[in-house]
């Protein structure tokens, strides 16, 4: 039997059913958590629940399990894994207490850093339910996480890119066309990652071989990745494809990772393939992880629990196979889970949050459908927001329209203009090559350069001979 | 005029466009989008909109039916709606326009089917996400099925053309089943891309009953003049459902093996970055 929570305000009590009740009662608005039947039924029941949150002691998400124990994995992983001695300088404090001491001096990069593995997810959304964006973000600035493969990622002042050259077709040329295009704007030092169209291993393996031929000729300090089923890339690595970082989309509960079709002995076993190959260079971080709220909800296997809570328990997951790189795709999955803008916004913010407390390499995927309720100006504000909070890296795409996928994320432009504003660098080692390849002409602002650099007009003047229009 | 063109600097890679519909070599002004650029996108992302949002004329829809070369079969559609009562709701609440509103539920029941026989086939038209597919391409689409059909050795009977308003995909299978059909195809508007507001989704269902989940259905995407064309995808529709018969199934464990190409593993990778 679930225990119950009571909060008394003048003269009404309100009740909540158990601790999952009572955290999706606290969470700021939004329409997946209205879809499941989970959230608060008046503003006020929220700030109650939200009320009733800060005076729990941490030490209760100790003992009471959303999932049972013996019924799901993550919850093991996160109860198995548990640090006690790092959650010692925290365990006597309430979710309330909890918040103003990661807002306070105490909560230094450092001391957060030694905190992590004391942590679980519940505690990390827990907390975030009672912040406002501005927290947030102040306290997503202090964690510092930082990864390395063929080069280093999440180091304070700079912003990464995944470089997503997709196409209908999975047309090679088409394909090499989005890549040049991005690297000529200075984009793709977190991967350069496709989503391929056709989803099987030998168009996978295709891809991947198209990738490294391009990142060795041009000595790119960068990694790929196709983004497939993790049993795929692992026939691919028995295939001796030339794999560099292995993805999959997870999930914050035992049933999501099913209808996924991969559970936590997969990940482990794709992992130990991948760093089989000793293909990084400056680091070992070879898993790219894909999350995002509802996805647990839209599998039916979210047992009464919010999505934000979901979602942070796909960070227990993520952080169990050190990942180079955690992808946040917060607006893709439509308006029946975010709304619009400000709750793409909210969420976007929450996941950065929950994603660096725990550890985690976060980058947002600051995107959007058509038929949700917002554009262009919801993903600036995002996007500086993000930017502001030390984001890890966000998607490039040519002109914000990914033309496979069907939907609107930032663009290389947009990459540039959070550089510009906020002075935030690419990778070292991206960034050097960006200069030696005659890429950027200004490497301190960010510009690229107004004429076609040396290495490039060869490729580009075959091309004309071909066609005949040279 | 040359000082104001040179407020932006042109990418000669643009010629790439050859080979992707990808927005590549847009240029910049500064390190921004250059406003001719900007105003293009503003204006795919106005017209994706206004797809999801401007309701389906069903009168407008029914008339171009009448007209349609191809025998109707019905003397006119049956006009539906989901349980979604507005476009708000709609977006919001997924599993109300995949169930039929009561009202609906009652026409479907009333409705007396001429001949004896059940139906093979039951058509249904949903707005879905984007109610200029539906406008633009669901008369050519049903046309096109519809004589290819006549042309087919086996006979389909066809049960009422149904229109649904604010429908998913899932209404056609409670639409199918009300019907008696064993096959049920659904045209419907898809979620909108930047460069594709006008694209229609067909899904087949066999053995439609309410409740079956997506891995039951088969769909072909992106049916659209500057996609895949009406001839192509009634071809491919009309390969499924003779399969669909054939077996008595439909989704997962149905292949769609029209168009299976063998992709070598050594596959040529030669583009003009690699050489």
């Amino acid at each position: 039997m679930a225990k119950r929570y009571t909060y008394t305000l003048g003269a009404s009590t309100w009740q909540f059913r158990g601790l999952a009740d009572l955290l999706a009662k606290a969470t700021p608005a939004r329409s997946g958590d209205r879809l499941a039947g989970v959230i608060a039924e008046s503003a006020e029941e929220r700030v109650v629940a939200q009320m009733r949150l800060a005076e729990l002691p941490l030490t209760e998400f100790l003992s009471e399990a959303l999932i049972p124990y013996e019924q799901d994995e993550v919850t093991r992983l996160i109860l198995d894994t548990h640090d006690k001695d790092a959650f010692a300088a925290i365990s006597h404090l309430t979710v309330g207490d909890f918040r103003n001491w990661l807002l306070s001096d105490h909560a230094t990069p450092e001391s957060l850093e030694r905190l992590r593995n004391g942590l679980t997810p519940e505690m990390v959304a827990a907390v975030s339910k009672l912040m406002r964006n501005q927290d947030l973000i102040l306290v997503a600035k202090k964690c510092q996480v930082t990864t390395a493969f063929r080069n280093t990622i999440g180091l304070p002042g700079h912003l990464s890119t995944r470089l997503q050259p997709n196409h209908p077709t999975d047309d090679v040329s088409g394909i090499a066309a989005s890549i040049l295009d991005g690297l000529l704007y200075g984009n793709g030092d977190a991967v350069i990652g496709i989503n391929p169209a056709t989803d099987n291993v030998s168009q996978t393996i295709k891809l991947l071989s198209l990738l490294d031929d391009v990142i060795q000729k041009y000595d790119i300090p960068t990694q790929s990745c196709v983004l497939t089923h993790v049993t795929n890339t692992l026939e691919a690595i028995d295939q001796g494809a030339p794999v560099d970082l292995v993805f999959q989309s997870i999930g914050g509960t035992e049933a999501t990772n099913s209808s996924f079709g991969f559970n936590l002995a997969t990940l482990a076993e794709v992992r130990d393939a991948a760093l089989s190959l000793k293909r990084g260079t400056v680091g070992n971080n070879v898993m790219y992880f894909e999350t995002g709220q509802g996805s647990s909800l839209s599998a039916n296997a979210h047992h009464g629990i919010d999505q934000q809570t979901c979602e942070a328990r796909a960070y227990a997951v993520a952080r169990r196979f050190d990942p180079l790189l955690v992808n946040t795709v917060v607006g893709f999955i439509g308006p029946e889970y975010l709304f619009d803008g400000k709750e793409i916004i909210r969420a976007g913010l929450e996941d950065h949050f929950c994603g660096k407390l725990l550890g985690l390499p976060m980058g947002c995927d600051v995107c959007y459908t058509n038929h949700a309720e917002a554009d262009q100006n919801d993903m600036d504000n995002l996007l500086t927001l993000l930017g502001v909070a030390g984001c890890t890296f966000i998607m490039g795409i040519p002109g914000s329209d990914d033309i496979m996928l069907n939907y609107q994320t930032t663009s290389f432009h947009d990459a540039l203009y959070a550089r510009r504003v906020l002075d935030l660098k690419p990778a070292p080692e991206f960034e050097d090559w960006l200069v030696r390849m005659q890429i950027f002409e200004n490497g301190g602002r960010y510009t690229p350069s107004r004429l076609l650099p040396d290495r490039f007009k060869a490729p580009l003047k075959a091309l004309k001979r071909d066609v005949g229009d040279g | 005029m040359a000082e104001t063109k040179s407020l932006v600097t042109e990418n000669v890679w643009r010629v790439l466009r050859r080979f992707t519909a990808a927005r590549i070599g847009l240029g910049r002004a500064g390190i921004s989008l250059p406003t001719q650029e900007l105003l293009k996108f503003q204006l795919a992302h106005a017209q994706a909109r206004d797809a999801v949002y401007f309701p389906l004329d069903v009168q407008r829809l029914v008339g171009v039916l009448r007209e349609s070369p191809a025998a109707l079969p019905g003397n006119s559609p049956l006009l539906l709606k989901s349980q979604a009562e507005n476009r708000l709701t709609y977006l919001q609440r997924p599993d109300l326009g995949r169930a039929l509103a009561q009202e609906s539920v009652q026409h479907l029941a009333s409705y007396q089917a001429p001949g004896q026989e059940a139906p093979v086939v039951a058509i249904v038209i949903v707005d879905g996400l984007s109610s200029t597919a539906i406008q633009n391409n669901a008369e050519p689409m049903v046309t096109r099925l519809l004589q290819d059909l006549e042309g087919e050795s086996e006979t389909w009977r066809l049960a009422p053309l149904t229109i649904v308003e604010q429908g998913r995909v899932a209404i056609g299978d409670e639409i199918g089943s009300c019907l008696g059909a064993s096959l049920v195809i659904v045209l419907i508007g898809e979620r909108p891309g930047l460069s594709s507001p006008d694209s229609l989704g067909i899904y087949l269902t066999w053995g439609p009953e309410r409740g079956l989940s997506d891995a039951r259905r088969n769909c072909i995407s992106n049916v659209r003049p500057d996609g895949l064309s009406f001839e192509q995808a009634s071809q491919r529709l009309l390969y499924l459902m003779r399969e669909s018969r054939r077996l008595g199934i439909s989704g997962v464990s149905l292949k769609d093996r029209t168009d299976e190409v063998v992709i070598e593993t050594t596959a040529n990778n030669k583009n003009f970055l690699t050489g």
